[in-house]
């Protein structure tokens, strides 16, 4: 067997590690073995480019290479380890925007690479597609990380002429494509990477709130078009075909991210939809109306003689690090025989699923939680709907309110239940901006403070009652 | 000119086929896992290491040199910290007894979390 087709056999094992792993995601038991298997094809098909001429025949080259991975390594297992559950979207941001930097970087070094205008013009294309996607992702996923941090704001970031700027510059690119096409110009090129980079980040300035967990889906297709890019320039089937599952999942997953949501991915990504929600929300329509706050020992008594309990989380619930205090109350109402289960919407948290993996970090027993089409069911036949720190996905709005911009997206029912609480910071409306005329139903008590906090108040109130 | 490019065409029935296979893998996901997806794919991607190290191998001059380096940097980052990360996720999905028989066990575990998370960045998790 020749090198050529052992390389070519071992890469085809990797490929199969890797829609392995992709299968292996569809359980939550064989999930992490399915991980698992994806690493080792991943290590299996780094460990045998090492056996490459192409790598190792240059000695300061190959020398090069582990440095580089000793030091990508050194910063990324540390980092990747050590970051908060709640941190984990933009985590997952910038791990891929890295990814689409390599990419872009990849199609660049071939370009200059080859010798002079010697590249056929479909090897140029290939480049070009890579290093506009890969900066693109990258940038964008440089700003998405940014807004998640909080190192800048959340909110969507608007300024005079945005859409014909924007514009002007996807035009200057295309023509600038088209150029390098031509004359295979390494100048032209750089253009093109640095307007790239700047497309990508205004591109995601204008989308933020609800909606960057959709976006970081669609950069994480976007990265494994640029890879797939990549492979097609260095004629790699494994690159072409990792590059495109997972162009293809991240690409079915921001659909239904979008789907979630009740929205299209067009309105997502160009009607700086917060910005123009908070100008046009229903504040005047609120403003004369009067909220019922409680204290928490009322509520804990509410509670504790329920039958039935819905605990309903969203992000406040993961900012405050409430999900083990949330399981403690669950177990103090489950051992007064109160029966409890979570009522999950797809979108709670800041990624579908997001909420499921904080409440399995707390040992939230999975029998407990419920997905939004059954939770709806058991809403009507349930006391108390206790909403921690959730807002725009229990928000009437969506089914009622034809003019909101959430209008049409599914809910949690919380306002079938025959008591709502809400654990809220303030009265400061969700992330995508909108007041929630919940809040004011007669039904609703407040509970004002740290989602934290209030639930711990409610562990003692619930013992004591 | 492209017809001129026997290997092309292979590779484009490739991309189709697997688009394919990527997008009806995915489709039988549960929404609770659609994060630990999002976070696995992301990790495949990484395969552009292979990429990136074919590049700095072949690379001459301080400008090859100097991108393939970054580049490959890049790639690891991306590699560890997408299969690390989404390791560390699915490990909460692991298999409980759905027994309520240990829950000495899982108190334990349950205080472990809590005080890890609780410890702020400064954590020492190993």
């Amino acid at each position: 067997m020749s090198r050529g087709t052992a390389t070519d056999l071992v890469y085809l094992i990797a490929i199969v590690g890797f829609i392995l792993a992709l299968k292996g995601l569809s359980s939550p038991k064989r999930a992490r073995l399915g991980n698992l298997v994806g690493a080792g094809g991943m290590l299996v098909a780094v460990a045998w480019t090492f056996s490459l001429p192409e790598v190792y025949s240059h000695t300061r080259n190959l020398v090069l290479i582990i440095v580089a991975i000793a030091i990508g390594a050194v910063i990324g297992v540390p980092s990747a380890r050590l970051v908060k559950m709640t941190a984990m979207p933009q985590m997952v941001a910038i791990f891929n925007g890295v990814g689409g930097g390599a990419a872009a970087l990849v199609s660049v070094t071939e370009f200059i690479s080859a010798p002079n205008k010697s590249l056929a013009i479909y090897r140029i294309i290939e480049i070009l597609f890579g290093v506009l996607v890969g900066s693109v992702s990258l940038a964008g996923s440089a700003i998405a990380f940014a807004k998640l941090q909080e190192l800048m704001t959340g909110r969507p970031i608007t300024y005079p002429a945005q859409q014909p700027i924007n514009a002007a510059i996807g035009v200057a690119i295309v023509a600038l494509l088209v150029v390098t096409v031509v004359t295979a110009s390494t100048t032209v090129l750089v253009i093109v990477l640095v307007l790239s980079l700047v497309l990508g980040a205004i591109f995601v300035l204008p989308i933020g709130g609800a909606d960057t967990p959709v976006l970081i889906s669609l950069l994480n297709a976007f990265t494994g078009l640029a890879v797939a890019a990549s492979g097609f320039t260095l004629d790699s089937t494994l690159l072409i075909v990792a590059g495109t599952l997972v162009g293809a999942s991240g690409t079915l997953l921001t659909r239904m991210m979008s789907q979630a949501m009740g929205r299209s991915l067009t309105n997502i990504l160009f009607s700086a939809f917060g910005s123009v929600v908070t100008a046009s929300g229903a504040d005047a329509d609120a403003a004369g109306r009067s909220v019922r706050s409680g204290t928490a020992d009322d509520i804990g008594v509410l509670l504790a003689y329920a039958r039935k309990v819905a605990i309903i989380p969203g992000y406040g619930l993961a900012v405050a690090q409430a999900q083990h205090t949330a399981r403690e109350l669950a177990d103090a109402l489950a051992a007064r025989g109160v029966e409890v289960y979570y009522a999950i919407h797809p979108v709670a948290g800041r990624m579908p699923g997001h909420m499921n993996v904080l409440l399995a970090e707390a040992n939230v027993p999975y029998d407990q939680l419920e997905e939004m089409d059954d939770a709806n069911q058991d809403l009507s036949t349930t006391d108390v709907a206790l909403v921690v720190g959730a807002n725009d996905t229990v928000n009437p709005a969506a089914k009622n309110t034809p003019g909101s911009p959430i209008y049409g997206m599914p809910i949690i029912n919380a306002d079938l239940a025959t008591n709502i609480v809400f654990l809220k910071r303030s009265m400061r409306p969700g992330f995508a901006g909108i007041d929630n005329e919940l809040l004011y139903d007669p039904k609703t008590t407040m509970l004002f403070g740290d989602a934290k906090d209030s639930l711990s108040k409610l562990v003692a109130a619930v013992k004591a009652a | 000119m492209i017809a001129a490019e026997p290997g092309l065409m292979t590779f484009i029935t490739v991309f189709v086929l697997a688009a394919f296979v990527g997008y009806e893998v995915v489709s039988k996901v549960p929404s609770i896992l659609h994060t630990p997806l999002m976070s696995g794919s992301n990790a495949i991607h990484g395969i552009i290491l292979v990429g990136t190290m074919l590049v700095l191998g072949n690379a001459h001059g301080t400008a090859q040199l100097t991108l393939g380096f970054l580049a490959v940097v890049l790639a690891t980052l991306n590699v560890v910290g997408g299969f690390v990360v989404t390791d560390r996720m699915l490990h909460m999905f692991r298999a409980k007894p759905t027994d309520r028989k240990g829950p000495a066990a899982e108190a334990g575990a349950k205080d472990d979390g809590a005080t890890s998370s609780g410890g702020g960045s400064g954590g020492t998790p190993s």
